[in-house]
């Protein structure tokens, strides 16, 4: 508190303007950065930096993300071509990676060191240090009780001493009073929650820079080597080596999936497991493992799950001249839960065009003039291929990379079509074992049966259970910073005034974190110190 | 039973809880109609009664206005009303778990009732009112009976109307034991904090209500405990919650999500505001350690945990709907 001498504010406005204030000096560069120091380390800086990572992971489930869905982001960026720009600048496709998410957490992880460091070194000390001395006036403490017994100072005393630390107090004696205190473990906790933190960052930073992620569709009866190019997308990490993949390869054997048949749930799928057979590395001997949602493969390095699956039907395109141009299974893939599966059938080496099927593959055909085709059952009972054939130029030649997924239109053309009202262009309708000749004697498709595909995920994430470490640490550390009180109490005795051979007990006792019943507690200890019988069991009263 | 007959079982256990807990609620209303025709000292050692135990501070000397064989009489009928409303509540539970535990064995194979959104509310209902019960005796919590019923009642509705879904087998993607672990856990820890954000909502009403002046000797909110009381209750039960939660949020579903998904952390939308409310939940833990922050802006902190839980939990399957991996919830 500033003294100011009496009478100089009103004497001061009264006769003459008061002087301008003036500036204050200039702070040094190093105050300042101490100055700014000690602003971020403070808890209410820590408290804005936890509401800004709160409000800065809300972009990222709002906006669709590259790292985890590069599709829906492509799709989101044709469908708002003014905002893209705006976005992509702002980092909103990659948020959490982005530099302002990154600053947000970086400045609340200093801000912890900053915090806990020093509280260390204070926590270091109290450790160490004896519980501090009484009160004079322990009457002015929170709780505190004034009782006489019958015995002498130092029978009380010695009681005192034996019932604290029976209740795991810290004791200490210092001629006619007692000190104690207990709950050390409560900042222990607190420690050892943030610096938790710290290590789940480690572990989580580990998996996001050396590891990485790859999806791969393989057809039943198929196998797969773990090199970067059987991969249809990999997702690496900052520092991943590609030469650290893990020498694994596998075949897919089987496939199994059973659909429910009946219920309300009919369609939902009841199971789905793949069989496979695989080689840690190349000297390894063959393993089988039966491959299921939460029933991944872990080998050294890498684990794989099932994620999905899907039909691949199996054709025969033969060209105008009679040859076999494409043989093989293709992969559609599934749009909805009863598997209507969409994909493409591209015919590069047809002649004298080339030639493209786009279209549907319905596991369980079913027709209505208001739908069209669909599916009626995800399970392949009835199957059906219902496809739009092209003839041209599949823009294959010019070298620029196409999905597999998707035909390049822009030098096709449709066939006309049988039936104006099914539409302008024709379309085919195959059953397995048919076959369809298309118009102007332009070649044939032969529906030769239905292949399945599982969708794989390869994936290594190190750190992992550095991260989980870390996590029940901060947990262990929070419970104890939520649930260990630190307490302190003091034992007093003095003779009593009337010169009698009685004892004056002072006892109070003072909580350091709120939130506990103290007066129990010091009830407790009068009880005990007056009856001199700690061995009874000690009982909370209610 | 066959499994229809369990679901058809679960379904009226639910309605007929979903009635008791109507009863329960008039029960309580009744109560707190008949305390304001008490005068207020008459009533306040029903609350005070709550202020020492919770508390722990200094004894408030025991009110001991004059009181008419009227008042005496009329303090009898509120402590029936409020048995009667407790026994209700007791009874409803013991239907609502009837209810749940049949929905389990409603689906061949048998499993935890907890597969979807209706189910996974039907639990968390049942955890709040657990957890009240539960707590009652050792922290005198019956004055927030009426509010805890009114609030099952209208969540168990909404879950009934809107949620509902036919009970049946699980897709494979739940076909694993941290279903059990994961969205127990979940569901306690909300529990936990819905019964704790009850006691801020009333606490922040409260000391509004001292702060201005403008608390009414007879009103309801005079017959609550102190506001520091509300507010601990409050505390302890955030406090006793959010451990779990992180254990829900950030240990077992990581670990199940690297089981079923490939990889432990996704920022799938649901992760990303399970994570939200971790850290805003922890602010507030934070804040109410903070000088300056404790008591209003720390409940505030709380509150906006609560809805954002809320939000996680219905507003993701609503409008992320298949965007979220964790839509087979819905």
């Amino acid at each position: 508190m500033t003294l100011t001498p009496p009478g100089t504010e009103a004497g001061g406005s009264a006769s003459q303007p008061p002087p301008p204030p003036s500036a204050p000096p200039a702070l040094s560069p190093v105050e300042l950065s101490r100055w700014a120091w000690r602003q971020l380390t403070s808890k209410r800086t820590a408290l804005v930096l936890l509401f800004l990572l709160a409000l800065a992971a809300v972009p990222g489930s709002v906006v669709p993300q590259q790292n985890i869905d590069a599709v829906k982001v492509a799709n989101w960026q044709e469908a708002h071509p003014t905002l893209t720009p705006v976005y992509e600048a702002l980092g909103l496709f990659t948020v959490y990676g982005s530099v302002w998410f990154s600053a947000i957490y970086i400045l609340l992880m200093v801000s912890l060191v900053g915090c806990v460091v020093p509280r260390l070194r204070i926590y270091w000390r109290a450790l160490r240090a004896r519980p501090p001395r009484a009160p004079r006036r322990l009457g002015r403490l929170p709780e505190s009780r004034t009782f006489e017994v019958e015995e002498d100072r130092e029978e009380v005393l010695e009681r005192a001493v034996a019932v604290l630390r029976r209740r795991r107090y810290r004791v200490d004696r210092d001629g006619g009073e007692v000190s104690a205190e207990k709950g050390y473990l409560r900042e222990a906790g607190n420690l050892l929650f943030h610096l938790s933190v710290l290590v789940v960052l480690v572990g989580f930073a580990a998996g996001q820079l050396f590891g990485y992620k790859g999806g791969v569709i393989t057809i039943v009866g198929q196998g797969f080597s773990n090199t970067l190019s059987q991969y249809d997308d990999f997702a690496p990490g900052k520092l991943f080596d590609p030469t650290d993949l893990s020498p694994l390869s596998f075949s897919v054997d089987d496939f199994h999936v059973k659909f429910l048949t009946s219920g309300p749930q009919m369609g939902q799928p009841e199971s789905f497991d793949a069989d496979l057979t695989y080689r840690s590395s190349p000297e390894a001997a063959p393993q089988r493992h039966d491959l299921a949602v939460n029933h991944p493969l872990d080998v050294e390095g890498a684990s794989v799950f099932l994620v999905g699956h899907g039909y691949a039907p199996v054709v025969t395109v033969r060209d105008g001249e009679g040859q076999v141009a494409y043989r093989g299974p293709a992969v559609f893939l599934p749009q909805d839960s009863s598997f209507a599966s969409f994909g493409v059938i591209k015919v590069p080496d047809a002649a004298p065009d080339q030639l493209g099927f786009e279209g549907l593959f319905l596991p369980t055909y079913g027709f209505t003039m208001e739908r069209g085709p669909y599916s009626q059952f995800p399970d392949a009972l009835d199957p059906v291929l219902s496809l739009v054939p092209y003839h041209g130029d599949l823009g294959l030649d010019d070298g620029s990379p196409q999905s597999v997924y998707s035909l390049d239109k822009s030098g096709l053309k449709t066939f006309d079509s049988t039936d104006e009202a099914l539409g302008a262009a024709r379309r085919i309708k195959l059953s397995p074992g048919q076959t369809v000749r298309l118009p102007e004697g332009r070649g044939s498709i032969r529906f030769d049966g239905v292949d399945r595909f599982v969708k794989l995920q390869v994936s290594h994430s190190p750190g992992k259970g550095i991260a989980l470490a870390g996590v029940l640490l901060g947990i262990l550390g929070l419970m104890g910073s939520l649930f260990i009180r630190p307490r302190r109490a003091w034992v007093r005795v003095t003779r009593s005034a009337d010169g009698s051979r009685r004892t004056v007990v002072e006892l109070a006792g003072l909580d350091r974190s709120s939130g506990g019943d103290l007066a129990a507690e010091i009830d407790e200890l009068e009880r005990l110190v007056r009856n001199g019988r700690p061995d009874r069991p000690v009982k909370e009263p209610e | 039973m066959s499994t229809a007959q369990f679901a058809a079982f679960s379904d009226n256990a639910v309605m007929f809880a979903s009635m008791v807990y109507i009863l329960a609620f008039l029960a309580h209303l009744t109560e707190w109609v008949l305390l304001r025709s008490l005068p207020a000292a008459a009533s306040r050692r029903v609350a005070e009664r709550e202020t020492v135990a919770v508390g722990g501070g200094p004894v408030p000397a025991t009110v001991d206005a004059p009181l008419d064989s009227g008042d005496d009489d009329r303090e009898l009928r509120v402590e029936k009303w409020g048995r009667i409303g407790v026994a209700l509540t007791v009874v409803a539970v013991v239907l609502h778990l009837a209810g749940l535990v049949a929905r389990g064995l409603a689906s061949d194979p048998v499993r935890v009732p907890w597969g979807n959104m209706y189910e996974f509310t039907l639990a968390g209902t049942l955890g709040v009112s657990v957890m009240y019960l539960s707590l009652m005796r050792r922290h005198h919590l019956r004055w927030m009976g009426i509010l805890v019923t009114g609030f099952l009642v209208v969540v168990l509705m909404l879950d009934v109307l809107v949620l509902y879904q036919d009970a049946g087998p699980l897709v494979p993607a739940l076909h694993s034991y941290w279903l059990a672990i994961h969205v127990l856990a979940a569901v306690v820890a909300s529990g936990a904090f819905a019964v704790g954000a009850l006691a801020l909502v009333l606490f922040l009403v409260k000391d509004r209500a001292v702060r201005r002046g403008t608390l009414r000797p007879r009103g309801y909110l005079s017959r609550l405990p102190e506001s520091a009381a509300l507010e601990r209750v409050a505390y302890r039960l955030h406090a006793f919650g959010f451990p779990i939660w992180t254990f829900a949020a950030l240990v077992a579903g990581p670990i199940w999500a690297e089981y079923a998904w490939g990889s432990y952390w996704n920022w799938d939308p649901k992760e990303v505001w399970a994570f939200i409310t971790w850290v805003i939940y922890a602010a507030y833990l934070h804040a109410r350690a903070t000088a300056g922050w404790k008591g209003k802006a720390a409940s505030v902190i709380a509150l906006v945990g609560f809805a954002s839980l809320l939000f996680n939990f219905v507003g993701i399957n609503y409008f992320f709907g298949a965007g979220s991996m964790h839509s087979y919830a819905g």
